[in-house]
């Protein structure tokens, strides 16, 4: 049917002309559907393209930590070496002074001022103070370190008495609610407690762990979270997430959260949630049919043998356990010296780690994810934890007589997701996660032989209700903003494909060559033809200008002589460098000596295989000591080292959506 | 000629590359499969305008013989394959819309009311479904005269789209 003809064929009676008026009319009608639908489906794809790319991006981050965590096991295990070449440094990087925290080493000593006018805590707790909390917190109001640090050792105190499952019943009269990942978003938490009545021993909670980083109220959440649990342990029940996890903290966000709110006692509380975090329990499961744990299973997922661990002794997943063996030990008491790293005292006894297995098995748990390939294998995207098939879920399930595994961990569009066949469900509590606009929240509420009912939701900011192509360009802009700046932090990288597969050097590519040199060498497995349109520039015959990418974006140089492979390496370790510099800095001043500097730099260098010149990182470090005081302000150094993007000041002035 | 066969080829194993990437967007069980309800948005990212009739003529060519709610790659690609070498389903260019607008308007006002727009689209053609006709007007709509100027609605989007 060719709807594209709307001419009139020629005159009639009335009622053919009314026919003909109709018949046009359809024909218009259909074209603007027809047309209508095409641009809907291209906006919803957008949407789905930016969301894939915050997600790769993501991931990869969190694979780059694979990394990280090696650099620290090969720093444990070569302690005697490095130690010999720079003293103290392994020391200051694990030593910690882990005394039995004494509540009133760390109580006595801070005083709650009268003029303090946030909420005041009273215990023992009651429902009033989870009140008194949500109040407070909706006013902006900042919970006083002492109150934090009380509510931090309570905690911890019930904890431990609670063993790594919860295991809880339901009735037809009494559901529980299962939350998944909230990020630091307070406002979804007020939202689910709006929608769905606070906590209390009739209506019971499970939050599936990732109460904190990335969002900015991470402090707020956990607080709530911990306070409810104070006043109903047996009915609000919470797991441990990945983002549970000190080393996590340090490059995520909530570190650096904490030690803006509290800037005189932000150290103490760091100190005490590190310890925290390691006695949540493992999992819910509830009418012993449903696992509800934060990541998800591996083939050798062992739940008997999980039950038992001492799940404490888990400290990060940046520290995995260190291989021991006689030679080490003797090592170790030869220099006369103590690791304190993993608990491990001068008595050489290997009891305060968990073995190898047990570590792994729980960082299965928090890590894995569902796919919908059979079987089981390492999950290189995040490089922790593994992708499980649903021939896996049905085995274990079964082997434990279990109906159902309920898992968070990973951000979907709808805020839930239902995969092998039913028996798998994720659920996602922090809308908005990526960015505004980029996926609902969803919480589930259930009880035994009922089907489980999902509830979503999506925060708006009121003034803000923008038709959705509005907020799919927002998602998008803030997606290809990303992505370039991934380009950018590899472009001596890129350049060298490039030129490789530029035979002729005409500056050209075809768009399959362009597409595979940028895939191979930023590992992202992304739409890259599709995406093209929005990173450079392609002429007339469909062949890329490859140097376009690069054309409004740089790094910024903080200094102009230094090369920009450094600059480019610098940029893209800059989390990596952050959490090492945090370790480094114990005392949480924010500067470490130069000496320090250039070792760990030396040390980080021949790890990641990082080919640059050692004066040249001499020169720069020397110039960044503004101070010229030997030390080093590492956040200003890792700041200036930052991405920018020629438009912004244009957009800034001319942005009508904002 | 040899050089022309080439290019064929090239071009071919072009649209697989397009079109894999467009379908794993989709794929989020990694499995090379896709939900049926999404072949239709997966079909128009890649630049083609099949009308819902037609569409459902397609998604008939790549569904199993029991039909599983599934669409597996495996069919999808050479459907689409040559669905993108014979250019069918060509999107419609912006003049041949307004044009279709302004049949609506006979009285040449240069806008249409907002019942007047819903009544079209919810009555006749392929009529829009309830979601869809929501999310037109929210952009569509100007809220002050509940009308479309669909003039500079068409341009607006024209934009949006570059």
């Amino acid at each position: 049917m060719n709807i594209h003809n709307l001419e009139d064929m020629g005159c009639g009676t009335s009622s053919v002309t009314k026919d003909k008026k109709s018949e046009k009319a359809l024909k218009a009608a259909l074209v603007i559907q027809n047309w209508y639908r095409g641009y809907s489906a291209r906006l919803k794809t957008r949407q789905r393209y930016a969301l894939t790319i915050f997600q790769s991006i993501e991931y990869a981050d969190e694979q780059g930590q694979l990394q990280l965590s090696n650099f620290f096991s090969f720093m444990l295990e070569n302690y005697t070496r490095v130690q010999e070449k720079e003293p103290g440094l392994v020391t200051r990087l694990f030593g910690s002074n882990i005394q039995d925290k004494d509540r009133q080493d760390y109580l006595g000593l801070i005083d709650v001022p009268d003029s303090y006018c946030g909420p005041r805590l009273q215990f023992p707790l009651t429902f009033t103070d989870i009140d008194l909390l949500i109040e407070a917190f909706k006013q902006q109001q900042i919970l006083h370190a002492y109150y934090v640090l009380e509510v931090l050792f309570e905690t911890k105190k019930v904890l431990q008495q609670m063993p790594n499952f919860t295991h809880t019943n339901t009735s037809p009269s009494k559901e529980i609610t299962i939350c998944g990942d909230l990020h630091g978003k307070l406002d979804d938490l007020f939202l689910i407690f709006y929608k769905n009545g606070l906590p209390s021993a009739t209506n019971p909670y499970v939050f599936n762990g990732d109460f904190v980083d990335r969002g900015k109220n991470s402090m707020e959440i956990l607080m709530i979270l911990f306070v409810s649990f104070l006043v109903y342990p047996n009915d609000l029940h919470l797991n441990r997430g990945n983002h549970e996890d000190f080393m996590m903290n340090m490059r995520y966000g909530f570190t650096k959260e904490i030690l803006h709110k509290y800037k005189l006692h932000g150290k103490k509380i760091l100190q005490i949630l590190e310890e925290v975090y390691t006695w949540l329990p493992v999992g819910t499961i509830i009418d012993n049919e449903v696992l509800v744990i934060h990541g998800g299973i591996s083939e050798s997922t062992d739940l008997t043998l999980l039950h038992r661990i001492e799940r404490n002794k888990m400290r990060s997943v940046l520290m995995p356990p260190i291989p021991m063996d006689a030679d080490y030990a003797e090592r170790k008491n030869k220099l006369g010296t103590t690791i304190v790293a993993q608990g491990i005292r001068t008595s050489g006894s290997f009891s305060e780690q968990l073995t190898k297995q047990e570590w792994e098995q729980i960082i299965d748990i928090l890590w894995s994810d569902p796919r919908g390939k059979r079987g089981c294998y390492p999950n290189t995207n995040r490089g922790g934890g593994c992708y499980f098939g649903p021939d896996i879920t049905s085995k274990i399930l079964n082997k434990y007589q279990l109906k159902m595994l309920v898992r968070s961990h990973e951000c979907k569009p709808e805020g839930y997701e239902i995969c092998h066949d039913g028996k798998v469900i994720t659920v996602f509590s922090a809308s908005n996660y990526y960015e505004e606009g980029s996926n609902r929240g969803a919480y589930i509420r259930m009880s035994s032989g009922m089907t489980p009912r999902f509830f979503q939701y999506q925060i708006t900011k009121a003034t803000c209700f923008r038709p959705l192509y509005q907020r799919v360009n927002a998602i998008e802009s803030s997606a290809i903003r990303m992505l370039k700046e991934r380009m950018i932090s590899r472009k001596t990288d890129l350049i060298r494909a490039f030129q490789l597969q530029d035979r002729n050097k005409s500056g050209k590519l075809s768009m399959g060559q362009w597409a595979f040199s940028v895939e191979n060498v930023l590992g992202l497995n992304l739409p890259w033809r599709s995406l093209s349109s929005h990173l450079v520039t392609t002429d007339k015959d469909g062949n890329i200008d490859y140097m376009s990418g690069f054309q409004d974006v740089h790094i910024q140089k903080p200094v102009k002589e230094v090369q920009s492979t450094l600059i480019e390496t610098v940029y893209r370790y800059r989390s990596d460098l952050q959490i090492i510099f945090n370790i480094i800095d114990s005392d949480h001043s924010g500067l470490i000596s130069m000496e320090e500097f250039r070792s760990m730099w030396k040390l980080f260098k021949s790890h990641y295989s990082v080919h640059i010149d050692d004066s040249q990182f001499d020169e720069l470090a020397e110039r960044m000591d503004l101070n010229k005081d030997g030390s080093i302000d590492f956040n200003e150094f890792l700041k200036a080292f930052y991405v920018v993007h020629k438009f912004d000041k244009l957009n800034k002035s001319d942005s009508k959506l904002e | 000629m040899a050089d022309d066969r080439d290019r064929d080829e090239v071009a071919v194993a072009e649209f697989h590359k397009k079109i894999k990437e467009a379908f794993e967007v989709f794929d989020h069980e990694s499995n090379n499969t896709v939900d049926v309800r999404e072949v239709g948005t997966i079909i128009r990212s890649l630049g083609c305008c099949p009308s819902e009739g037609e569409l459902h003529d397609l998604i008939a060519e790549v569904e199993e013989e029991e039909p599983t709610g599934y669409i597996r790659f495996e069919k999808f690609l050479p459907v689409m394959t040559e669905v993108l070498l014979e250019r069918r389903y060509r999107p419609i260019p912006e003049d041949i819309l307004l044009r279709a607008f302004e049949v609506l308007d006979p009285d040449k006002r240069g806008f249409l009311s907002k019942d007047e727009l819903i009544k079209y689209m919810t009555e006749e053609g392929e009529p829009f479904s309830l979601e869809e006709m929501e999310e037109m007007l929210s952009a569509a709509i100007d809220p002050e005269s509940n009308s479309i100027n669909y003039k500079d609605y068409i341009t607006m989007m024209v934009i949006d789209e570059n």
